[in-house]
């Protein structure tokens, strides 16, 4: 059994509000890059489900050669292999289009495992489109793997308030919520074999396929004008203090 | 020449900060607020493989190099200097020495345990009446047949509640004076060892210092560690392994004051403007990122030697001396740019003022730093071959089983 686990190299969270918008646009960006953080719990999905059913857990990812960081973190993490799929500017259904050939040259692939979303794209789109060009069935907003084989993959997705249990017959696409578990640390064994695993680079011909032209066009990029917020503290005994407040309040025009 | 850090360099980095920012920095300033151990990090530690991060794989140790070690220093004292100290005396000053000069029967008896964070290592030289006069120490070990016994005291001994294991020195010949110390593994639970913490110290509150009480402690002489009249050798290449730690974990120190400084920089505002644009807030924040960069790049050349396993005291004590000084000035800046709530426990920059002073002062005062420093310039020093030198990092030993 293959758990292969899609992985996007993003921005750090930390470091997001230093992008700028001429390098969103481009994809040039010159930050600290890292695994996207929603994708770590998808590799923990995975690294859990091969320990706790066999199998082995693989990494994936579609992005160019600085790419192979967020691949050499993976199998940081635990995973066994890893697959680049060399190209830098596919949409989600390119992504999509591109990962999907590629599960299909691998053959083994049991669960194919995605994070929520991305949190440079933000759009949630890549396992949906997968799923769709793979015809496999999709789960989003799984909790918990109950039970993985070749038979059967039973999961608990979270849906609102609701909790549901779902079997499937694999193959499946199954995309993981944070609650499936804390991302491990990479060990330092896997650190070492990380840095020396060579790591397979394939390029759309390699897989048959022609990646499609962009469907979304970005016609804009822009931050999010700075909201002048303010914090103001007021002294005094309580009752002062409140008095206060609410004059700054109707001063405000809140009240 | 190459400055870049390798792509397992970058992995150890980016875990070791992960962990520093999730697990140590959040609980740390409660701890130190209440003078409390952090004991559950040591089991966090060990299970990371942190505790054996530079002895190699056959020993129980992660297997990596000296660079690993300084980085794993560098990114805990980001979040704590107490807890970089557990690397500096538990890995560099304790480990490393039996790594170094034990002997084989030593390293799988002593070492393995050490390395895999089942045992917690500390290190005695200091005594209430020698510090930097080393030699001046009073602790004896008389030989009685296949023994010795161990009379003094240690004091100013970091994790000295908390270890199990105790290298300490003491002289075998009390006429001499380097030449006649020597160097020994204490067990606790040795029949008239005791050890204490030391209450109303100024930083490291969430650190153990305590003292070492030997009270006629039979020490068998197979946990002596070198020979007779080695322990000064032995503890002056101790040193040497961890004041590269603490160097490295005084550029930590300065990166996290130096964030916590920008941040509050472009918040607060005076005279109409945030104090990031007054000048000379401005020239603290320059000196910090300066400084920053000089110390990392003293400690990874200290670092580096060790990987190569040239000898390297004069380098190391560059590193040190620098460093420490460069975090107490920019832990001092940090508390400025802060004012008054710098200089409240409600900020954490005045944990990191505390705790960057007692660096300044142990694993050689700035005072014996220059010392050395001078005496290597004016030519009056020189490094002499060691019996036992710390081998050079070979990742093909190091990593095979
Ligand atoms: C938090 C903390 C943790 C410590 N942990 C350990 C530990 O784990 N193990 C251990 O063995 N020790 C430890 N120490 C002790 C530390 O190593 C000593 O405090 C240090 O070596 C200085 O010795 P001292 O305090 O006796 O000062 P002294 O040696 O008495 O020095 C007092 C002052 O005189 C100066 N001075 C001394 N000699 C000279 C000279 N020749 N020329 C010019 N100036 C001189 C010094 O620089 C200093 O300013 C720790 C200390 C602290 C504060």
């Amino acid at each position: 059994m293959r758990y292969l686990v899609c992985v996007k190299q993003t921005p750090d969270t930390a470091e997001l509000p230093k992008v700028k918008p001429e390098e969103a646009a481009s994809g040039q960006l010159s930050i600290h890059l890292v695994v996207n953080p929603w994708d770590e719990h998808a590799l923990e999905a995975a690294l859990q489900m091969s320990e706790n059913f066999g199998g082995e857990a693989s990494a994936i990812t579609v992005g160019n050669e600085g790419a192979i960081e967020a691949l050499r973190s993976a199998l940081a993490m635990g995973c066994k292999s890893a697959t680049l799929v060399e190209n830098s500017d596919a949409d989600a259904w390119g992504v999509a289009t591109l990962l999907a050939a590629a599960v299909q040259k691998m053959g083994d692939v049991t669960v194919l495992l995605t994070g929520q979303m991305t949190v440079d794209g933000n759009s949630g789109t890549v396992p949906v489109a997968i799923a769709r060009k793979l015809g496999w069935p999709l789960i989003t907003g799984v909790a918990r793997v109950v039970e993985a084989s070749e038979e059967a993959v039973v999961v608990e997705r979270v849906s609102g308030q609701a909790r549901h249990t779902v079997r499937v017959k694999p193959p499946v696409v199954l995309s993981v919520i944070k609650e499936i578990g804390e991302p491990r640390y990479p060990t330092f064994m896997n650190i070492r074999k990380a840095a020396r695993v060579e790591i397979p680079v394939w390029k759309a011909e390699d897989l048959g396929v022609e990646v499609p032209p962009p469907v979304v066009h970005m016609s804009d990029f822009r931050k999010p004008p700075v909201r002048d917020a303010r914090v103001q503290l007021f002294d005094g005994t309580p009752e002062e203090a409140a008095s206060a407040l609410l004059d700054a309040l109707i001063a405000e025009k809140v009240l | 020449m190459d400055f870049a850090y390798t792509t397992e360099h970058e992995m150890v980095r980016d875990m070791v900060r992960d962990f520093a920012a999730k697990e140590v920095r959040p609980v740390i300033a409660d701890y130190d607020r209440e003078h409390k151990f952090p004991h559950f990090l040591l089991e966090r530690m060990a299970e990371l493989g942190l505790l054996g991060i530079c002895i190699p794989v056959r020993y129980g140790g992660a297997g990596m190099d000296y660079i690993s070690l300084g980085i794993v220093s560098e990114a805990l004292e980001w979040a704590d200097a107490s807890v970089r100290e557990t690397i500096a005396v538990h890995v560099a000053l304790n480990s490393l020495a039996v790594f170094q000069w034990g002997t084989e029967e030593q390293k799988q008896r002593l070492l393995k345990p050490l390395a895999t964070g089942e045992k917690i290592g500390c290190f005695g030289l200091t005594e209430p009446a020698a510090g930097s006069d080393v030699a001046a120490m009073r602790t004896t070990a008389r030989r009685d047949g296949d023994d010795y016994i161990l009379n003094g005291e240690k004091m100013w001994i970091t994790l000295a509640d908390v270890a199990d294991y105790m290298l300490v020195f003491a002289k075998t010949d009390p006429e001499k004076r380097h030449r006649g110390i020597t160097a020994f593994m204490l067990e606790r639970g040795m029949p008239g060892l005791t050890t204490g913490t030391i209450e109303n110290k100024m930083g490291v509150w969430a650190s153990n210092t305590g003292w070492i009480a030997m009270n006629n402690v039979r020490v068998p002489k197979t946990n002596r560690i070198g020979q007779e009249g080695e322990g000064f050798k032995v503890a002056m290449s101790s040193l040497d392994n961890a004041r590269m730690t603490v160097a490295a974990g005084a550029a930590g120190t300065i990166r996290a004051v130096m964030e916590l400084s920008l941040k509050y920089a472009q918040e607060r505002v005076t005279f109409g403007k945030k104090i990031a644009e007054h000048q000379l807030v401005q020239q603290m924040i320059a000196k910090m990122a300066m400084n920053y960069d000089i110390a990392t790049l003293l400690w990874q050349r200290s670092a580096w030697l060790k990987n190569q396993g040239i000898r390297n005291t004069r380098e190391t004590s560059q590193a040190k001396w620098f460093a420490t000084e460069a975090a107490w000035e920019a832990a001092s800046d940090a508390v400025q740019i802060h004012g008054a709530y710098g200089y409240s426990g409600e900020y954490e920059v005045e944990r990191y003022l505390r705790n960057a002073k007692g660096a300044v002062i142990y694993e050689g005062t700035t005072q014996i730093h220059q010392l050395m420093q001078a005496a290597y310039a004016l030519g009056w020093r020189q490094d002499k071959p060691l019996r036992c030198e710390l081998p050079a990092y070979d990742p093909d030993y190091w990593q095979s089983e």
